[in-house]
């Protein structure tokens, strides 16, 4: 068999598209300018971000005064989750109205890090009280047990659209509803919502209305787009307190000089995604289907994330009685790059949170492999792939003593919930 | 790369023999080899039947291994390893170190017992060419499966008198870890619960134990740091 390069990473990051970059070089020679400068120069990089921010709100249905650039999709998870409970006004407010010195933070059990360490940090530090709601075994929240944690001083819900390590779409738009009705019924503008859609900005049109999100994560690394950039919308009204002091540059939400050439990069990539979305969406499904159902054919395996409300992007296998790094390791050396929720390959060395959260035990945190599909991925690939992997799985069990007994690992399936469709 | 034990032995019994590359592959030259191509792996357990088993670790740590040893008396009179099969489950460098470690203790005539129960994790980093820092204290666990079965040897031989004794005592049930591996953490410099989770993974599984090992990281702090 011939061997291929064939890349399945694309949740870490994808490529960036040719036309992005095309848009960006300008920006880095000739059209260097800084913003802030009162010369022709400045005003030419100004207008750029100006055009691009028009381009991003129309992306989310928002106004262009609501968007926030940042460096990524860690700054504007870290602005949101840190710069709500940091504004005294939003401290004072829910002091006054309930008599609690302490706001009330709710979150998710299988957000990215860069939502779950700082709340988990300011948890400790005693600023907020944290509920991380729990999720069901194929990644959801409840949006019934979202309703019981909330508390008149709850005064921020973070709960990520789509999961980035197994693919699992949050009923995103029911909970920004069910938060708003008790918003009306408290009559209370908290709690305020905040969802990173990172992950799925590339495969769900993002409304901010239908969502009843007041502010939203997502970043160009995940999109085609480049590296480095991130957008934090913050609806009109809504107080933040920045984590970058200085000049005064984003509404005085995030100094420092922008990155021009990054940010007129994020708006082609937007720009693309919108035209591609639907058939990026439909095409991906079918790959991903056929991935997911070859490799399930190798015996004591399960799919990880939900069996249908799953980006069309995404497959999360856990092969038992193998470890991740090692078969990552394996099909690298054939030329497919993947990634593991194994301890091994962590640098804090703990298995996959997300995993663990769905209910499977350690065991199958360690054996799982992340496959991620992108735009280019093709169906000689997805065969290729799908050739290859019984083969390390094969010979890393060869070397294994460890033999689960699959008892333990069984999940009845909901058959409504595989009847249902997505995007 | 793979020189020899003696030369390394000093430096390795120093501390961790840690790899510190900037560029290539994620490991050294010798685990990708190993890792590739590990030795003496035990593809079919027939006619293994006599052979000593030693065992370490646990899947839900995400390291396990398993060893199959044969003892002989050499030409000399001395028991010398004859055969050191292996199965492991975990990383690359799980992997190759259980590799290396099969290598080490049956080449040339055969390790002596006595040698090879003296061996150290260091002893297999060294001839690996160094590990990742993290990924020193879970993955190198050949030398702990390696004592264990040449205590099944002994067993078996009924020399009950030579049967090692690990000393520690269990403190995290889920990961097997002994008050002796927060004390090796200790002493290789981690002091504070964070670095010593980070060095053995303490209480990922079982977090009720995490007073307890708070409380021996200060009890080892003192008696080798008088801090």
């Amino acid at each position: 068999m011939k061997k291929r390069n064939v890349y399945l990473d694309h949740a870490a990051t994808t490529p960036t598209d040719a036309r992005v970059v095309r848009e960006m070089k300008p920006f880095f020679t000739e059209r260097f300018g800084n913003p802030s400068s009162f010369h022709s120069a400045g005003l030419n990089a100004k207008n750029a971000i100006s055009r691009a921010r028009i381009t991003i709100a129309n992306f989310i249905g928002a106004h262009e005064d609501e968007i926030i650039f940042t460096s990524g999709g860690t700054e504007s998870d870290n602005l949101a989750v840190i710069g709500i409970p940091e504004t005294k006004f939003h401290r004072d407010a829910i002091k006054v109205a309930t008599g609690k010195e302490i706001p009330h933070v709710i979150t998710s059990g299988i957000e990215h890090h860069a939502v779950l360490e700082p709340l988990l940090a300011y948890q400790k530090k005693g600023k907020i009280h944290l509920t991380v709601l729990p999720v069901d075994r194929y990644g959801r929240v409840s949006v019934s047990e979202l309703k019981q944690s909330l508390r008149p001083e709850t005064l921020l819900v973070s709960i990520m659209s789509a999961n980035n390590e197994i693919g699992t779409i949050q009923p995103i738009e029911e909970i920004g509803r069910a938060i708003l009705r008790w918003r009306k019924s408290e009559n209370s503008p908290y709690p305020l919502f905040h969802t990173d859609a990172c992950q799925s900005a590339g495969y769900q049109k993002l409304s901010v209305e239908k969502m009843h999100a007041d502010l939203l994560t997502f970043s160009g690394s995940k999109i085609y787009g480049p590296k480095g950039v991130g957008v934090l919308y913050v609806r009109r009204g809504v107080r933040l307190t920045p984590r970058a002091i200085g000049g005064g540059q984003e509404k005085n939400l995030r100094s420092g000089t922008e990155n021009v050439p990054a940010i007129v990069g994020l708006a082609k990539a937007v720009e693309i995604v919108e035209r591609l979305r639907e058939k990026d969406s439909y095409g991906l499904l079918r790959l991903r289907d056929m991935l997911a159902e070859g490799l399930l054919r190798i015996p004591k395996t399960i799919l990880n994330g939900h069996p249908t409300e799953r980006l069309p992007n995404s497959v999360n296998i856990s092969f038992m009685d193998i470890e991740g790094e090692a078969a990552v390791l394996y099909l690298d050396a054939e030329g497919i790059m993947t990634s593991t929720g194994s301890a091994c390959a962590s640098v804090s060395l703990d298995p996959s949170h997300v995993i663990i959260a769905t209910g499977l035990s350690y065991e199958a945190a360690h054996g799982s492999i992340r496959f991620t599909l992108g735009r280019e991925t093709t169906e000689k690939e997805i065969q290729y792939v799908v050739k290859v992997m019984p083969g390390v799985v094969e010979r890393l069990r060869e070397m294994s003593p460890v033999n689960l007994d699959m008892k333990y690992f069984s999940r009845e399936q909901e058959s409504e919930s595989l009847e249902k469709n997505i995007i | 790369m793979n020189q020899p034990i003696e030369a390394a032995k000093e430096d390795a019994r120093k501390g961790d023999v840690v790899a510190n590359k900037r560029e290539g592959w994620f490991y050294t030259d010798a685990v990708k080899e190993h890792f590739f191509h590990p030795k003496n792996f035990l593809d079919h357990e027939e006619g293994m039947e006599d052979a000593c088993l030693g065992m370490a670790g646990s899947p839900a740590c995400g390291d396990a291994m398993k060893v199959w040893l044969r003892v002989e008396n050499g030409a000399d009179g001395i028991e010398r390893v004859k055969d050191f099969k292996w199965k492991t489950f975990g990383c690359a460098s799980a992997i190759a170190s259980t590799s290396m470690l099969s290598v080490m203790v049956t080449e040339g005539e055969g390790m002596s017992i006595e040698q090879a129960l003296a061996l150290k994790p260091q002893d297999i980093m060294a001839r690996l060419g160094g590990l990742p820092a993290r990924k020193v204290h879970c993955s190198v666990l050949g030398d702990k499966a390696l004592r264990s079965a040449i205590n099944a040897y002994f067993k078996k031989t009924e020399q009950h008198d030579r049967v090692q004794v690990e000393h520690g005592r269990v403190i995290d049930c889920v990961l097997k870890i002994t008050d002796h591996d927060i004390e090796e953490a200790v002493l290789e410099g981690a002091d504070t619960l964070e670095k010593v989770q980070e060095k053995t993974k303490v209480g990922t599984g079982d977090p009720s134990c995490l007073p307890e090992v708070e409380q021996l990281i200060r009890f080892y702090k003192e008696k080798y740091f008088g801090a």
